[in-house]
């Protein structure tokens, strides 16, 4: 036994020796932590080509979303140092950046061009005028819909609707015995998720989070028209167990052809075109609604973006890392290999200037939809807060979530519209009070 | 408790055991199959058992994005590395208190085990920055420490209740015949706790290769084992049913096969003083 | 027995063990207590000072906590009763003499090797996916309208889940606890004429005390602290947020890391008082 042991602790020690020895040929290479989404894992394909021009290699953490959220923010707010690159998004950034958890963005190369990003996306990405995250890709949300169906339908869908003719629109595609719902629309408990989407539904009806104190408001008239509005929608129209549908599950549903219509990211629209798709030929697209006489329209705004934690012994090649990725080089190879519907979209001037891409079907759309948000600027009335589909302040996103599992039992039937509002009030009123703003 | 019964009775219980221990097994089942489908086929309606085109394509997915290898090899050495080091600490400890009890082994015992219900997440933050401080973080050292200490209680437990099983009148015998201490140990006691120390050793594995909190919050590259190498295929965009489906095999089959193989060695000591 | 020697021997061996738990629990311990006492908001500015009791009163106020508390027993409790009365019949059924025993034992025991993240991907979205799982189609087979299991009925189906994963572990310790049965009696009984279910309750069920007993101890350690299982399919909606969850919402998804720990502390005691339930109730039976 003693020999075992002893044996033991020598494979324990070889153990640790052989971490170290691994912990010094890590220098040479960047650690990125990314999101499993198609757009990334299609650059993780492409990683080779940089690591071949450059002699930098490059090591993913590919992580789903929400583990994604709770890893990087662990490791920037701990500062510790995990990573050379993390991908985050819009709401994150100007947070993060405000601390100055990340490194400016502010020598790029002349070649880069950064004048070239989208403006929405430059100002959703940055504190102060100072850029803190290079954007991947970036997205708005419009409706996307079936033009088979809405000609048979005897409909034209117009290229702004209001959530009126959605519900029209909706009733008149809506097919149980062919199996094909009027709209699928995320419902799933989540900021980032069915909280997304109903914070923008909320927009559109003229509702908001906070008052210009900070009070929460959804004992206003706005939010229960809205989450009435969508609940009816949704009941008499939308798929079985919407409460629990997300971006994917209604992208599955939609590439089935068992939608009408959906209304998500304006990215949806490279897929639900795509390959994977059996309704591909026949998708339109037009402005996420709004309801009749309010000026705000459904519009999100976001990007997942490419950020440098502070403090990395590898700035510079971080910094090289996200030029590549991010530039017009990168678009155009993938557009050489891939053809132009595939590359990142929604982040460069020059990409919506592109003749080839301009004959993409959904380009003209996702600018437009993009250019129709206002982060600054989101609600009827004016609000204390920047920010669409969310409200960029560290509170938020457990207090976002809270109140859409609220949202997402009431989606399910299980409490009533008001019950969930009335929830919504005291959970957000707790936070911000806990929080010192009111 | 073999006893002879007719063969009416045995076809009956033979029909009812495999019917339910089919059912049991299914959704494992069902998992490999959806593995060698086209995504397409995979959310066939209605759903497809056997007869769809059999293809390796995920799996080829799957291998292209992720090194794999890297991922099972921390599994390997984070679950391995545990287990040795929880069984060098814990058997000593378990064979005094199976063999020495003091009026306070029980009590000692039961506080091993309250320390397993410490939630994992509330101590998240406390965790990281020690990890932080002692230069710990995505190293497999850390992590090996970390298992090792979460399933100690186990082993020990487990550990104790197998030696108390041993009869305590071979070990008087070989005191009378004056053996030492270590004779004790290394020529009675261990032959006859083999079995139980094999078994907790698997348990023990097991445990560590399944756990997922602290192996995907302490790890991002070097030390990340298969539970981080899932996170990446749960919920991506488009069908996935078919590629969740072949990393899901990648991960749960080295165990299970391991685990079949030596299922015997569990089954025998994994009683936990249970028999008596 | 025992000797001086032996004794200090025996405190020597034990030492290892108890000073390395000892630090695993005291260290994580202090620095919860601690920053459960100050205000650490880790995305505004980290740690700004004594707060008092304030994060203790208002973790136990919040609307959420009672109901919290209440689904960690619930789900505590259903899946012990399930795998126990499950993993009794089950044991005493694979007990019988059969063809491909063997065979018919790993395909039982198989669902305890699988990670409890596989398992709830496989689970949410290839089976009680209310479009495109296997549940739904059976229920479109029969006519019946598909049920949206992570909404509608979240509770059971997370029990479920969890349930599938730990009756392998019941099963097995049960029968090994049943093949240790004095098979003379039960014959005896047999020929004295008592009925099955007699045999059972007076025979079968006193034996398997020790062994239920050890079932309910170690899945109760384990049961309290799931998380994975709520994290992959309903991420704490629907009425499935349990304690640890609750914790976990507040230290990462709130990054309040001062409240999350005085949520961590009234774990720490919930976990005690189940303990200590536990052992009253069924500690008797591993003294013997």
């Amino acid at each position: 036994m003693i020999r075992k042991t002893s044996l033991g602790v020598a494979s324990v020690l070889a153990l640790v020796a052989g971490t170290s020895a691994s912990a010094d040929a890590h220098s040479a290479t960047l650690t990125i932590a990314t999101v499993n989404n198609g757009d990334m894992i299609r650059m993780q394909g492409y990683t080779d080509q940089f690591t071949e021009q450059t002699g930098i290699a490059v090591e993913w953490v590919t992580l789903e979303e929400n583990v994604l959220r709770q890893r990087v923010t662990t490791d920037i707010t701990t500062k510790g140092g995990q990573f050379d690159i993390m991908t985050i998004g819009m709401y994150e950034t100007p947070i993060w950046g405000a601390n100055d958890w990340l490194v400016p963005l502010d020598d790029l190369s002349a070649e880069y061009d950064v004048d070239d990003i989208l403006p929405a996306m430059r100002n959703g990405l940055s504190h102060d005028g100072t850029l803190y995250a290079a954007p991947f890709y970036g997205e708005s949300s419009m409706v996307m819909y079936r033009t088979d169906l809405m000609e048979a339908a005897g409909l034209e869908m117009p290229t702004d609707p209001s959530w009126q003719f959605i519900r029209e629109a909706a009733a008149a595609m809506d097919d149980p015995a062919n199996d094909i719902n009027g709209i699928c629309l995320r419902g799933k408990a989540g900021w980032g998720e069915g909280g997304a989407f109903i914070t923008v539904t909320g927009n559109s009806f003229g509702a908001r989070w906070f008052d210009e104190d900070w009070n929460a408001q959804f004992d206003q008239p706005e939010w229960a028209e809205a989450l009435n509005f969508y609940v009816n929608l949704m009941n008499d129209y939308g798929p079985e167990g919407y409460a629990t549908n997300g971006f994917n599950e209604n992208l599955s549903l939609f590439n089935q052809g068992k939608c009408g219509m959906w209304i998500d990211a304006t990215v949806a629209a490279s897929f639900v075109t795509g390959d994977d798709s059996t309704v591909a030929d026949s998708v339109g697209f037009a402005l996420a609604p709004n309801n009749e006489g309010v000026e705000k329209r459904a519009n999100w705004l976001w990007a997942w973006a490419l950020a440098i934690p502070a403090g990395t012994q590898q700035e510079a090649e971080a910094k090289q890392f996200i030029e590549w990725a991010t530039s017009k080089d990168y678009i155009a190879l993938v557009a050489a290999n891939e053809g132009w519907a595939n590359v990142p979209p929604g982040a460069r001037t020059s990409l919506y200037e592109t003749p080839e891409y301009q004959e993409v079907p959904f380009a003209q759309m996702t600018l437009d939809s993009i250019n129709a948000a206002d982060p600054n600027n989101p609600t009827v009335d004016p609000v204390p807060y920047v920010g669409i589909q969310f409200v960029a302040i560290p509170e938020f996103a457990g207090m976002a979530t809270e109140v859409s599992q609220e949202f997402s039992a009431a989606y399910a039937g299980q409490q009533t519209v008001e019950e969930a509002l009335e929830k919504a009030q005291a959970i957000t009123n707790e936070v911000m009070e806990a929080a010192g703003y009111q | 408790m073999a006893r002879a019964v007719t063969p009416r009775r045995k076809l009956i219980n033979t029909g009812a055991a495999w019917a339910v221990g089919l059912l049991i097994f299914f959704p494992i089942l069902w998992t490999i199959l959806t593995s060698f489908k086209s995504e397409a086929q995979a959310i066939a309606s209605p759903p497809i058992l056997f007869n769809f085109d059999w293809t390796l394509e995920n799996y080829g997915v799957v291998m292209e994005r992720s090194n794999y290898a890297r991922f099972l090899w921390n599994s390997i050495i984070i679950a391995g590395g545990s287990t040795i080091l929880g069984l060098i600490v814990a058997v000593p400890a378990a064979w005094s208190m199976a063999f020495v009890p003091s009026r306070r082994t029980k009590d000692i015992l039961l506080w091993m085990l309250s320390t397993k219900m410490l939630p994992a997440v509330g101590v998240l933050y406390p965790i990281y920055l020690l990890f932080i401080q002692m230069g710990l973080l995505d190293s497999r050292a850390g992590l090996v420490i970390v298992m090792m200490l979460i399933n100690l209680p186990i082993i020990i437990w487990m550990l104790y209740t197998y030696f108390r099983e041993i009869p305590v009148e071979i070990l008087e015998a070989a005191r009378m015949d004056g053996a030492t201490l270590r004779e004790e140990v290394l020529y009675i006691l261990t032959p006859m706790a083999i079995p139980g120390i094999a078994s907790t050793m698997l348990l023990n594995f097991i445990l560590a290769w399944n756990e997922a909190f602290w192996t995907l919050n302490l790890t991002a590259v070097d030390a990340a084992p298969l539970t981080a190498f899932i996170a990446s295929y749960s919920s991506p965009e488009g069908l996935f049913f078919a590629k969740l489906s072949a990393a899901s095999t990648m991960a749960i089959a080295p165990i299970l096969i391991l685990g079949w193989f030596s299922q015997k060695q569990l089954v025998r000591g994994l009683t936990f003083g249970a028999v008596k | 027995m025992a000797t001086k020697a032996s004794r200090s021997a025996a405190r020597l061996m034990m030492a290892p063990a108890v000073v390395l738990l000892l630090g695993w629990m005291l260290v994580p311990l202090i620095m919860t207590l601690w920053f459960s006492f100050r205000t650490y908001l880790p995305l505004r500015g980290g740690d700004q000072g004594w707060t008092g009791f304030d994060n203790y009163v208002r973790f136990v106020t919040s609307s959420a906590f009672w109901p919290a508390v209440q689904t960690t027993l619930i789900i505590v409790v259903g899946v012990l009763i399930i795998t126990v009365v499950l993993g009794v019949l089950l044991a005493m059924l694979l007990d019988q003499p059969m063809w491909g025993q063997g065979v018919v034992r790993i395909l039982v025991i198989a669902p305890f090797f699988v990670m409890p993240t596989v398992s709830a991907l496989v689970w949410k979205n290839m089976f009680m996916d209310p479009v495109n799982g296997l549940f739904a189609h059976l229920w479109r087979f029969f006519g019946a309208e598909p049920i949206s299991w992570l909404s509608d009925a979240a509770m059971p189906s997370i029990i479920m889940i969890v349930s599938w994963q730990w009756l392998p572990f019941a099963t097995l310790i049960l029968l090994t606890a049943i093949q240790s049965l004095d098979s003379e009696q039960l014959e005896a009984a047999e020929m004295d004429g008592a009925p099955k279910l007699k045999q059972f309750y007076y025979i079968i069920l006193p034996h398997l005390g020790r062994a239920i007993t050890i079932v309910i101890l170690i899945q109760t350690i384990f049961l309290l602290a799931i998380f994975a299982e709520i994290f992959v399919t309903t991420g704490g909606a629907f009425g499935t947020r349990t304690l640890s969850y609750l914790i976990f919402q507040r230290v990462l998804e709130s990054q309040n890391v001062g409240l999350g720990s005085a949520g961590g502390v009234y774990a720490i005691i919930l976990a005690n008082i189940v303990a200590i339930f536990l052992m009253r109730i069924v500690g008797k039976n591993l003294d013997n």
